[in-house]
């Protein structure tokens, strides 16, 4: 369960961009999480709210982007999709692989609300 | 509360305070580590370690797979060559500190209460509990647990992770992004093979390497001082290695993340 430990930073950090861009909120906010960041996408919605509570994204919402797991086989130079314990080439079955994406831990988006003025017509 | 700033605002009645406002709503690409904050503390430890030339390792497994005997073994025999330090991570209680300082080697402990992992900033706060200089090597006891630790950089220049032959060969596959993150894996309880007829130190291997990772794998029991020498001059290399890159200024991340940051960092 450090899925909260990783919720704590997804707040410093959207509050981060929060001050940036001198607005009062967010409303939503999008991460993408690859299947091998460690990080359950399902576990972090849950602890989201609890480490969001009474700061300026208390009610955003969280969305996530997926991020299917792919290789790039160094031996055949093809690139395929992989299962998380099986990250060998789909194609010619060499384990000399690298990663090119489903490792993601992304901040991807925020959407903001600028601050409320109570004179909106000036 | 107030009526001029807006802080009387609330999601339920906001709908009431204004005739139509522009919904003031601004979407902004951010595309940043989750967890850049702990990141850059980890880059900041590992200037700690390059600046003084030390060897930083973070040793991780399940609880009781032998990572403290392993230490304890390890120290012994590296006293006359090296200065060693360890930091020690467990939920409760100072004994694998203790066990470390029996033999003579300064350790601090970390008790992370309720905590499954080490972070860069419990590293840090630790680092500034301890004297660094004269140190060769600092070994990180993370917290046992197969899961959690992978995903937190602290600095550290390996990953060794352990996995004791009572466990099962079909770890690596059970816990990918533990096993992923490996630089160096250690088959450890080696002696207590010849009693066990259900783990296979191939397989084991096999299961690393169905993961794209070559990192080397030994065989080793601590207790009995069998297969060490390997791993004593695997640590001696990786010394003179990082002596090497530290001379040229240059640094080292656990192979995993040297990837990862790569890849990352494109749109970052």
């Amino acid at each position: 369960m450090h899925e909260l430990a990783v919720a704590q930073a997804l707040v410093e950090q959207v509050d981060a961009v929060i001050d940036q861009h001198h607005a009062s909120g967010a409303t939503s906010i999008r991460v993408r999480i690859g299947p091998l960041a460690g990080v359950v996408p399902e576990l972090l919605a849950t602890a989201f709210p609890l480490a969001a509570a009474g700061s300026r994204m208390g009610h955003a919402v969280l969305e996530f982007s997926h991020a299917p797991i792919q290789v790039h086989c160094q031996t055949c130079g093809v690139e395929t999709e992989a299962a998380m314990n099986r990250l060998i080439c789909g194609a010619c079955g060499d384990w000399h692989t690298q990663i090119l994406s489903g490792d993601e831990l992304l901040l991807e988006s925020v959407e903001l609300e600028t601050t409320p003025s109570l004179t909106p017509e000036s | 509360m107030c009526d001029t700033c807006g802080c009387n605002l609330t999601p339920g009645n906001k709908h009431l305070a204004f005739k139509p406002v522009p919904k003031g709503a601004t979407a902004v690409s951010v595309l940043k580590g989750l967890l850049a904050k702990n990141d850059d503390q980890a880059a900041h430890n590992r200037e700690h370690f390059d600046k003084r030339g030390i060897l930083a390792i973070n040793l991780m497994s399940s609880p009781g797979s032998g990572k403290t005997a392993l230490l304890e073994a390890t120290l012994v025999a590296l006293k006359n060559e090296f200065t060693c330090a360890v930091i020690e991570g467990d939920l409760e209680t100072e004994n694998d500190a203790e066990r470390i300082r029996a033999k003579g080697v300064q350790a601090h402990q970390i008790v992370t209460g309720t905590a499954c992992h080490l972070d860069a900033h419990l590293v840090h706060d630790a680092l500034h509990h301890m004297t660094l200089d004269g140190v060769d090597i600092l070994f990180i006891e993370n917290v046992g647990n197969l899961v959690c630790p992978a995903s937190f950089d602290l600095g550290q220049h390996f990953n060794v992770t352990l996995l004791s032959v009572t466990e099962g060969d079909d770890k690596p596959a059970k816990y990918p992004v533990m096993f992923r993150a490996a630089d160096a894996m250690l088959l450890t309880k080696t002696d207590l093979l010849a009693v066990l007829d259900d783990f296979d130190p191939d397989k084991a291997e096999a299961h690393l390497r169905n993961l794209a990772n070559p990192a080397p794998v030994m065989r080793l029991s601590a207790r009995k001082n069998l297969g060490m020498d390997a791993w004593l001059t695997w640590l001696r290399e990786q010394l003179a290695a990082q002596r090497a890159r530290v001379a040229i200024g240059q640094s080292r991340r656990p192979a995993i993340q040297g990837d990862g940051m790569k890849y990352h960092s494109v749109t970052a």
